[in-house]
């Protein structure tokens, strides 16, 4: 529990504020969690850079008092692996939304994963592109509804972090905007994590995908995340049919000894040099 | 039958009436609406079309292109970075000449990023090979889609053709557009698309192949003809339609009040609306004044233009783009034709207004024609821009 009253000021710029997110929007909730989670693993601002691609969970860095850039459509973790690449000892985020990073994005989602390359990529997961107003997009479930699915989504969509373990990615986790506390300690895990993380979160869009799926308040997208969202342990004692339009949350994979790309590009160079 | 309609709206009616077979897009604002309405049609069944949802811009640009190699006639939207990150596919869809039409929901590109409108993203593409429209209103851009495809699909062209709309300014706009109710009237001036070399499997083509140096030249230079060929059709086409369904915005060009005027001022899209209410204006005092509106960009109506501008002594030219390292693009454009028709007692002065959604107001087209009697030759100058940035004080921007 957070006892004394948390400053998040020093870490937010104030002459971005307000931010654009829709009111009730699970960004925010992840936002704090964010600055809470580097607050506690006192890593300097200097030393941090947050690449964003295009929309609503890209205008994050905006926000924050980091290093930070807002690139293009689908391109957040290339942008990222440059920056990782010429200065390792940076800490680099990456923060995608689903359609950003899985659809226009995909391919490089894979390849990073592929690298293991230490960046860890926070994916807000809402469903949908919900600044261009609720289209569907590759994590929409089936048989829900968007502006171009308005007979219901027949594509089976991604899993996150199924998706992540079997590019090769060496850290792999999932939260909601519901679960705060446990989203603190797993961001702090995966930045600290030496590889490529992937953190799925799930976020509410009441406005462009809730109104259309029966849960037009963020309290019902709230409680959709509480009621659908199953802790990895008790994921396992349940039976396939019983783990039906739910999703399983905390820690689901980890490799510690895996090699990490920037390393093993180190130790190439360092042998080079010897011959 | 006359109906209020929002321009995205009014676009997906001109698109569902052209029956495209094969639709494919992405989301990004300001064209999102435009393919939200036709999904919304494919879904209820009221426009018999495959719908392809994507993952980019760059697919949605290849699955119209799959489609239209096939002799499928095939639609996609975009706008700023879409476009950009359409743009491998348009050059391969203009050299492979096949009929594309695609909408351009006008807006900037990044960085920053900025999703309000001015011309830089259709600019970028001019060379592609794609002929470029630009509507000036809703009734216009409801008209110039079905136009489009008939100048797309004409056997001497085979091209893509943009139907550049103002972002926001007309797609998220309502005004009142007459639309065509007979599908009959429009398969009349639209026929079924009948391709001549199309991937058939009883008569197979190869598309796309590799062009060596000794043939790649003449590629290009058929592909040239086509586009600088394309004039005439765009100019039938626009002549038919007034004739089938008494609409009429201009074909190549359209000019106002440009019989004995000592000013033009020239433009493309929907600033166009507000430089006639000026005109307008200042003809009531005496001024004498017209408009030049530039329909086709691409091609270039070189002797339309020429033939509309030389008996004015002042050219202004206001734009919502540039090329920079250079300045105007189409004042340079026009200054180019001018000159190669040996005309230079014109002072051309070209202007950039507008830039990432920034307001043209009646009074900085006034205050633009004050400021252009006494510039000369101005090649792109910004105008409009706030008062921090003219105090040279640069390390305010974003703040």
């Amino acid at each position: 529990m957070i006892k004394t009253k948390f400053d998040y000021n020093k870490y937010l710029r104030q002459n971005t504020l307000p931010h654009i997110w829709c009111p009730g929007c699970g960004d925010g909730i992840i936002l704090k969690s964010l600055i809470r989670a580097i607050d506690k693993l006192q890593i300097k601002k200097d030393d941090i850079v947050i690449a964003s691609g295009i929309g609503c969970a890209s205008r994050l860095p905006g926000y924050v008092d980091f290093n930070t850039i807002h690139t293009t459509h689908g391109r957040a973790l290339t942008f990222a692996i440059g920056i990782k690449m010429f200065k390792p000892r940076l800490k680099v985020i990456t923060i995608s939304g689903d359609g950003d990073a899985l659809a226009i994005g995909g391919n490089h989602f894979i390849h990073a994963a592929r690298r293991n390359i230490d960046i860890t990529l926070i994916v807000f997961n809402n469903y949908t592109y919900g600044m261009t107003g609720g289209q569907y997009s590759p994590t929409q479930p089936i048989g829900s509804y968007a502006t171009t699915t308005p007979y219901g989504n027949i594509e089976p969509p991604f899993d996150v972090c199924d998706l992540a373990k079997a590019a090769g990615a060496t850290w792999v986790a999932r939260s909601t905007s519901y679960h705060a506390l446990q989203l603190d300690k797993l961001i702090e895990a995966a930045i600290t994590h030496q590889g490529f993380s992937v953190l799925d979160v799930i976020t509410n869009c009441h406005i462009s995908y809730g109104r259309r799926n029966k849960m037009k308040s963020p309290v019902e997208m709230i409680t959709y995340q509480k009621e659908k969202g199953i802790p990895v342990r008790s994921a396992e004692n349940l039976k396939p049919e019983e783990l039906t339009g739910r999703f399983k949350t905390g820690l689901i994979y980890q490799k510690n000894d895996a090699p990490e790309f920037c390393a093993e590009y180190q130790k190439k160079l360092e042998l080079l040099k010897t011959k | 039958m006359k109906k209020v309609l929002e321009g995205s709206m009014a676009i997906s009616e001109s698109v569902r009436i052209a029956e495209p077979r094969v639709i494919s897009a992405y989301p990004i604002t300001p064209q999102t609406h435009i393919v939200e309405h036709l999904s919304q049609m494919v879904a209820d069944g009221n426009l018999k079309a495959e719908f392809v949802m994507v993952e980019s811009e760059h697919t949605a640009a290849s699955v119209c292109l799959g489609a239209s190699a096939c002799g499928v006639r095939s639609y996609t939207s975009t706008a700023s970075q879409g476009l950009l990150y359409m743009s491998e596919v348009i050059y391969n869809i203009a050299g492979m000449r096949l009929p594309v039409v695609i909408t351009i929901a006008n807006r900037a590109v990044s960085a920053p990023i900025n999703i309000w409108n001015d011309m830089q993203d259709s600019m970028a593409l001019r060379d592609a090979g794609a002929i470029q429209l630009y509507a000036e209103n809703n009734q216009e851009a409801y008209d110039m889609h079905i136009q489009a495809y008939k100048i797309a699909e004409n056997k001497d062209v085979m091209l893509p053709v943009m139907v550049c709309v103002d972002g926001f300014v007309l797609t998220h706009t309502f005004e009142v557009v007459e639309t065509i109710d007979e599908v009959e009237r429009v398969r009349e001036y639209l026929p079924p698309l009948n391709m001549e070399y199309k991937l058939d499997v009883d008569n197979p083509y190869s598309f796309g192949t590799l062009g060596e140096p000794s043939v790649y030249m003449e590629s290009r230079f058929n592909l040239a003809n086509a586009v600088n060929n394309s004039k005439k059709v765009i100019v039938s086409a626009a002549q038919e339609y007034k004739d089938m369904f008494g609409k009429f915005h201009g074909a190549l060009i359209d000019t106002y009040k440009t019989d004995d005027a000592e000013t033009i001022i020239v433009a493309m899209g929907s600033i166009l609306g507000t430089i006639k209410d000026v005109v307008d204006e200042l003809r009531e005092s005496g001024k004498k004044i017209g408009v030049l509106k530039v329909r086709s960009f691409r091609p270039f109506p070189e002797e339309e233009i020429v033939a509309a501008l030389e008996d004015a002594g002042n050219v202004i030219v206001i734009e919502k783009a540039i090329s920079l390292g250079k300045g105007g693009i189409l004042s340079q454009e026009i200054r180019d034709v001018l000159y190669k028709h040996r005309i230079n007692s014109i002072n051309v002065n070209g202007y950039v207004l507008g830039l990432g959604g920034r307001d043209i107001t009646p009074k900085n087209i006034i205050d633009l024609i004050e400021k252009a009697k006494t510039d000369e030759n101005m090649d792109g100058e910004f105008f409009g821009l706030n008062s921090f940035i003219e105090q040279g004080n640069i390390s305010n921007i974003g703040d």
